[in-house]
Parts: C-alpha cells; sequence; structure tokens
C-alpha cells in the first residue's frame, strides 16, 4: 500500500528522496552548463554559430521524440491510477521505444560529427558539446534501462490502482531528464 | 508507518560487513576514518621532518623509501609535494568529513529522531562501500610511475592538468568520496523530513540532528559542482579536451571557482557537524538548557547560506574585478555574526552551569576556544588588503588547523567520548582520556600557534626547503619547534588509541543513560538492537530540559510526559 511509506511530511518517502536527488542533478547540470556559459563567453570571437556544425533539423525532431516519451509516460501513469494496467504497459513501452530512438539518433549524430572532424578535442565547443550532451545522454541511458525494469514490474504484478510509486518515481526521472534536454537544445544548438 | 519488527539471525557478513544498519554502518565509518586519521598524520609527521631538518635523512622511515621517494633516506622535492597533497586529501576527504557526516551522523542520527533506521538503508550501506575504497585507489598513487599526485588538495590546474598518472587516481577517488556524500546527503534529508517520531517537531530536534541536516543541504548542493569539475579535469588530463587549459581557449580560472564554489561550503561541511555535537555535549554538561536554541539554529542556517556566497575569497589573489572583490570580503566578514553568535550561546550555556568535566566535555569546551582563535584569523584574511599580504603562507596553514584540527577534530573526539557508551555499552576510561585530552589540548596549540608568526614574517606554504630563502633563515628555530610539538601531539594520541581499543574490550559495563542526558538515543539500550527502540517513543519536549525547577531529577528526557 502506498499509504504505509508516508511519512512526517505527509509525503511518500521515496518519492521525497527522489525529488531531494533531482536537486543533486540540477546542481550537477548547473556546473556543466555555468562552465559552458563561461567558456564560451571566453571565446566569443572563436566560438562557431551553432548551424554550420550541427545538424539541427535532425536533433529537433529527436527533442520531439523526447517529449512525446514524457506524454507517453504520463499517459501511462494516468492509466495505471484508474487501475488500467494495459494502459500503463502500452505508454510503458512507447517511453521505452521512443528513449532508444532518441539515444539510436544521437549516436548517429555523433558519428557524423566525428566523421566530419569535430570531436571532443577538436575544439572548446566540441569539448562542450560532448560532455554536456554525452552526461545527458548517459542520464537518457540510465532512465530507459530503469524504465524496463519498470515495465517488467507492470507484468509481474507490481503496480495496481493503490501502488503506483514506482511509476511515478521514475516519471519524476524521466521529465526532469527531458526538461534537461530542452536547455541544453536551446543553448548548444539554437543560440 | 508502524513496522513489525522480527528479529531474525543475520550471519556474520550481513551483520557485520555488508550491514545495512545505520549503527553498524556508522561504526564502519569510524573505524575507517580513524585508520585513516592516523594515516595523514603519520604523512604530516614526515612532511614536518624535512621542514625542521632540510637534507637530513628521515630516521626511521627514510630507509624504506624507494630511490624514487627519497635518496638515502633524505626526501625528494616531488615526494615532498606528494606528501602535503596526500596529508590534506586523506585528512579532509578521507578523515574529517566522513568522521563527522559518515560516522556520527549515520549513528546518531535516526536514534534522536527516533527512527528504527534510515530512510534507505541500502543506499546507506552503497555509500559506505563506495566511500573506502576511494583513500585506496588515491594512495595507489605513490605505487605509480611518477608518484601520487603532487598538486595539492586543491589541484590546480594547469599542474593538475599535466601531472602524471597519479593525479589521475586522486580525480577518480575524489569523486569516488564525493557520489558517497551525496548519497549520504539525499538519505539524510529524507530521513530528518519524513522518520522523525510521533511528537518530534522541527523544534524538537537536538542541535546535531538539526546540523546534519543543514550539513546535508550543504553538500547535496555542492558536491555535484565539484563532480563537474573533476570530470572535466579528467577529460583534460585522458580526453584532449582543454576546459582548464588555456593554450585550447580554456580557462584555469574556471576551475578555481568550481572548484572553491564546492570547497568553501565543504569547509562548513567539516565544521557545522561540529558545532550540533559541542551544543549537544556542553547542554548535557553544563545540566542547563542550550542558550538561544532556536538562535543556534537560525545560526547554523545562517552560516550555510553565506558559505555559498563567498568562494571569491580563496581567489583574491588570482585577480579579479575589486568591486567583486569587495563582495566577497563583506560576505565573507558577515560570517563573524551568526559565528559569534554560537560562540556566545555556548559561553551563555555554561555560565553558571552545574558543569561536567567529562572528556567530552573538556573536547568540547576546547572546540569553542579554537574556533574563536581559528575564526579571527579569518576575518584577517577576509580582508582582501591583508590577505594579499598573507595567501599563501602559513599564516592560512595556522588557519586552517585551527578550525579543521582545533575545531573539527575537537568535536568529533567529544563525539566519541560521549557516544561510545552508546556504540558499545561501554566507556571509555575516563583518566586516559584526560591524558589524551590534555596532551593533544597543549601540543596542538605549541605547534600551530606559531605558524602564524612563520606566515607573518613571509613563510610561504608548500615549500620544500624553508632555508633556501635569506628571508626564513632567522625563522627556522620555530620550524624546529613546530616539528618538534608535531611529534609530541602525534604520541599523545597513544594514550586515546589505547583506551579505545582496551575499552572496546574491557570497558566498564554502562546503562541506557550513563551521562543523564534528555535526547533519544538515550532512552534506547546500549548498544541498541536492529532497530533501535523497543517501540518508537513519543516526544514530549525539547531536547535541553536540564535543571528543570521542582522536579527531583536535573534532567527531564524528551519521552517522558
Ligand atoms: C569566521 C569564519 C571564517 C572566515 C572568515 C574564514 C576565511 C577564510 C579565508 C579568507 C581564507 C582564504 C585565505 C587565503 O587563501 O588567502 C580561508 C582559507 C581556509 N579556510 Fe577559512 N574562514 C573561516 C572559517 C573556516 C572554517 C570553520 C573552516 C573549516 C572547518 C575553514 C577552513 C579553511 C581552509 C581549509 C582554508 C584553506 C584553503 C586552502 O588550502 O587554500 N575556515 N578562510
Ligand atoms: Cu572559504
Amino acid at each position: 500500500m502506498q499509504d504505509a511509506h508516508i511519512g512526517r511530511l505527509g509525503i511518500d518517502t521515496r518519492k521525497l528522496g527522489m525529488w531531494i536527488f533531482l536537486a543533486s542533478e540540477i546542481m550537477f547540470f548547473t556546473g556543466l552548463i555555468g562552465s559552458y556559459i563561461v567558456l564560451r563567453f571566453a571565446n566569443l570571437n572563436t566560438w562557431p554559430v551553432p548551424s554550420t556544425v550541427l545538424n539541427i533539423p535532425l536533433t529537433a525532431v529527436n527533442t520531439f521524440v523526447l517529449i512525446c516519451s514524457s506524454a507517453t509516460l504520463v499517459l501511462g501513469l494516468a492509466s495505471v491510477q484508474r487501475g488500467y494496467l494495459e494502459g500503463l504497459q502500452v505508454g510503458l513501452f512507447l517511453t521505452v521505444l521512443l528513449g532508444s530512438i532518441f539515444l539510436s539518433i544521437q549516436v548517429k549524430e555523433y558519428r557524423e560529427l566525428i566523421h566530419e572532424g569535430f570531436t571532443i578535442s577538436s575544439s572548446i565547443f566540441g569539448s562542450c558539446f560532448f560532455t554536456l550532451t554525452g552526461f545527458h545522454g548517459a542520464h537518457v541511458f540510465a532512465g530507459v534501462i530503469w524504465l524496463t525494469v519498470v515495465l517488467i514490474r507492470s507484468f509481474l504484478g507490481y503496480f495496481t490502482a493503490e501502488e503506483y510509486a514506482g511509476v511515478e518515481i521514475v516519471g519524476l526521472y524521466w521529465h526532469f531528464v527531458d526538461l534537461v534536454w530542452i536547455i541544453l537544445f536551446t543553448i548548444l544548438y539554437l543560440i | 508507518m508502524e513496522h513489525v519488527h522480527t528479529e531474525h539471525k543475520l550471519g556474520f557478513w550481513r551483520k557485520y560487513v555488508f550491514s545495512t544498519d545505520h549503527k553498524v554502518i556508522g561504526v564502519q565509518f569510524l573505524f575507517t576514518t580513524l585508520f585513516f586519521f592516523l594515516v595523514g598524520g603519520t604523512l604530516a609527521l614526515i612532511l614536518r621532518w624535512q621542514l625542521a631538518y632540510p637534507g637530513k635523512p628521515v630516521p626511521v622511515l627514510g630507509q624504506l623509501f624507494p630511490q624514487s621517494m627519497a635518496v638515502g633516506g633524505v626526501l625528494l622535492p616531488e615526494f615532498f609535494n606528494s606528501l602535503f597533497t596526500m596529508h590534506a586529501s586523506v585528512m579532509i576527504f578521507f578523515a574529517i568529513i566522513p568522521i563527522l557526516v559518515g560516522a556520527f551522523a549515520n549513528f546518531v542520527v535516526p536514534l534522536q529522531i527516533g527512527a528504527p533506521d534510515m530512510a534507505f538503508p541500502r543506499l546507506n550501506m552503497v555509500s559506505y562501500w563506495v566511500f573506502w575504497p576511494a583513500p585506496l585507489v588515491v594512495l595507489t598513487g605513490f605505487f605509480l610511475q611518477g608518484g601520487a599526485a603532487a598538486s595539492g588538495w586543491t589541484a590546480y590546474p594547469p599542474l593538475s592538468a599535466i601531472e602524471p598518472i597519479g593525479q589521475t587516481f586522486w580525480i577518480i577517488g575524489v569523486l569516488l568520496v564525493g557520489s558517497s556524500s551525496i548519497m549520504g546527503a539525499i538519505n539524510y534529508l529524507t530521513t530528518i523530513l519524513n522518520m522523525r517520531a510521533p511528537g518530534m517537531g522541527f523544534f524538537r530536534m537536538p542541535l546535531t540532528t538539526w546540523a546534519v541536516f543543514i550539513t546535508s543541504i550543504l553538500s547535496l548542493l555542492a558536491t555535484p559542482v565539484l563532480t563537474t569539475a573533476l570530470i572535466m579535469l579528467l577529460f583534460d588530463r585522458t580526453m584532449g579536451t582543454h576546459f582548464f587549459l588555456a593554450e585550447g581557449g580554456g580557462s584555469t580560472l574556471l576551475w578555481q571557482h568550481l572548484f572553491w564554489f564546492y570547497s568553501h561550503p565543504a569547509v562548513y561541511i567539516m565544521i557545522l557537524p561540529g558545532m550540533g555535537v559541542v551544543s549537544d555535549v556542553i547542554s548535557t554538561f553544563s545540566r542547563k538548557p542550550l542558550f538561544g536554541y532556536r538562535m543556534m539554529v537560525f545560526a547554523i542556517a545562517a552560516i550555510a547560506f553565506l558559505g555559498f556566497i563567498v568562494w571569491g575569497h580563496h581567489m583574491f589573489q588570482s585577480g579579479m574585478n575589486p568591486t567583486v572583490g569587495t563582495t566577497f570580503m563583506l560576505s565573507t566578514m558577515l560570517i563573524a555574526v551568526p559565528s559569534g553568535i554560537k560562540v556566545f550561546n555556548w559561553l551563555g550555556t555554561m555560565w553558571r552551569g552545574a558543569i561536567r568535566f567529562t572528556p567530552a566535555m573538556l573536547n568540547a569546551i576546547a572546540f569553542v576556544s579554537m574556533f574563536v582563535i581559528g575564526g579571527l584569523s579569518g576575518i584577517f584574511m577576509a580582508s582582501t588588503a591583508v590577505d594579499i599580504f598573507i595567501h599563501d603562507t602559513y599564516f592560512i596553514v595556522a588557519h586552517i588547523h585551527y578550525v579543521l584540527f582545533g575545531g573539527s577534530m575537537f568535536a568529533a573526539f567529544a563525539g566519541i567520548y560521549y557516544w561510545f557508551p552508546k556504540m558499545f555499552g561501554k566507556k571509555l576510561n575516563d583518566l586516559l582520556g584526560r591524558i589524551h585530552f590534555i596532551g593533544t589540548f597543549v601540543f596542538f596549540n605549541l605547534t600551530f600557534f606559531p605558524m602564524h608568526i612563520l606566515g607573518v614574517g613571509g613563510h610561504m606554504r608548500r615549500i620544500y626547503d624553508p632555508m633556501q630563502y635569506a628571508h626564513l633563515q632567522h625563522l627556522q628555530p620555530i620550524n624546529v619547534f613546530i616539528t618538534i610539538s608535531a611529534f609530541l601531539l602525534g604520541l599523545a594520541q597513544l594514550p586515546f588509541v589505547v583506551n579505545f581499543i582496551k575499552s572496546l574490550f574491557w570497558g566498564e559495563r554502562v546503562d541506557r543513560n550513563p551521562w543523564e542526558a534528555n535526547t533519544l538515543e538515550w532512552v534506547a539500550p546500549s548498544p541498541p538492537p536492529h532497530g533501535n527502540f523497543e517501540t518508537i517513543p513519543t516526544v514530549y519536549h525539547g531536547p535541553y530540559e536540564y535543571s528543570v525547577p521542582g522536579r527531583a531529577k536535573d534532567w527531564l528526557p524528551q519521552n517522558e510526559p
């Protein structure tokens, strides 16, 4: 039962832990993004216009894919809250699928860039680009694995209309990763 | 919320090694950190020998070093650099931070708030198992080509980006402790927010718990920034990036900003839990309520908040806009206000109390007085103009040792003497405790106070041979004096080691509440069983109701109506 985990603050302990973890994740990406801003301002005259290096249409599609994956996860959660287990399973499956598509497109993008000679050590822009998107990609990868575990659990009867914290918690993480991507897409690709 | 605890028998491995019990994990942290305290101390003594007697072979140990470290027992300059780097790294990352936050917080917090364990016991276990390999990885550097990291615990690039492989090991080790700290912080915050016993409102929490709570916010938010800096440095070393190297468009100053954005809050991670411990100890042994309890909580919070906006005071000399420098100077000086409030409140607590001078209390009083000296030297350095003169001299070394040894370490000793009976059901010997305290207190001051004089005399920190500088030669007798005192300070730890081991096996057995204290950890049996309390206590009072008029006993446990 969910209620067994409600603590003194009136919040599920596991969810509280997740929120606190996300606070440290925010600081992690703040550190990376802050460094990027400092380095970009220090190199304004040599910094290339991103669109001359990066494939923006492809990544725009990829951004859309990731946003869709958040939506499918919300649908899955809404389903299980009403006791509709198949809805949860379909939602989770689509989320895993879209997350994997995102990763595949990112790998393709990396391969093309590296082929063109744009690598982590080719320029300071390259260093920032691969470090920021790489750590984000690692977060997506971890999320896909976690979502797969949740998907398997949904078949093993872990979730009911009363107990769905496991879905909510992976959802918090997934939406956070999604949000970080929107920021990274804006600052690395668009401006 | 009610958990039914079935006492099942756990095997040796699950009970003592891969344990998820916060008390066992706390004790594991305690043993590990005390061990690394000895390691760090030994490194320091080897250093001190070279500073007092440059060019003379180190006795005994000197012959054991291979040619790459010492020739004929005389330390090589590169090895000297590794030694001071490792001394500071071991002490800061593997002794002081984890003894306060890993050992005491783990053991004490669930007990003080009346919880059966931490919110995430398995995460807690992982935080220990990620921690202990870290010092081993860092120290492995000594056996590698080019030696251990030698760029100081601050690892400034460009040096740290081009040093031999030992530096890479240092980075990986510090990344490991960092992740351990973050896991710990998540656990403490969740536990304190959500696992308090009925009646345990926020303003009934003992100050140790409050301090751990606020410290955890600091580690939660500051450590990830260090993680990013370490990762970028690692990439500079291994992947050919130039984040911190000017030749590729990178910025060396960026490292300093990121490092101090973590490490200034980190110095509060090293002192705030100590302030909590000392508040509990002083109130208990003065048999008086803590003076200004709420003010103490707000002062800790204020120190923590200010801690995030003062990091630039480590960089006055690195070059910055004078307006920014002045801002950092003023924000740094502001910290003296909450710090002063705390000192006066501790004095107010002791004022006209029926003080019991136990070893724990003696160490706590030492904490207060040494922290005052360290805080005052801090104010000197906070003033930009003065700092330009004393930056990177022994004055800084004096400051950090007054706050870290005089502060954090005395608090850790106070905590050990105070909670040892709860941890092991036995008391540390009183007489040996007093001998240990007096020796440590005297030789601590004889070792570190003269460093102020060296610093004002222009003695740079991190130098290999002071005799090479004409302006330092007349100060050499002070260096010799310091080294002799340092060896005696090392010797003064012997009674502690003997006491610890002896009492662990043959110490005087004690009951639940040997100090007649109020807080909930003293309600549980000593040592508390798995699950801590027979029944989860209900809390009726604040933590410091000592000498309540009209009561026969001079203490009032938090769980007594
Ligand atoms: C009133 C409180 C304090 C003030 C105003 C203060 C101020 C300062 C300043 C200005 C510096 C930089 C000096 C320089 O490099 O030129 C410094 C260094 C340092 N402080 Fe403090 N401090 C205070 C308390 C503490 C406490 C409580 C701790 C730790 C428990 C601490 C640990 C350190 C350390 C480790 C360094 C040296 C870092 C290095 O290796 O360069 N300080 N302090
Ligand atoms: Cu500082």
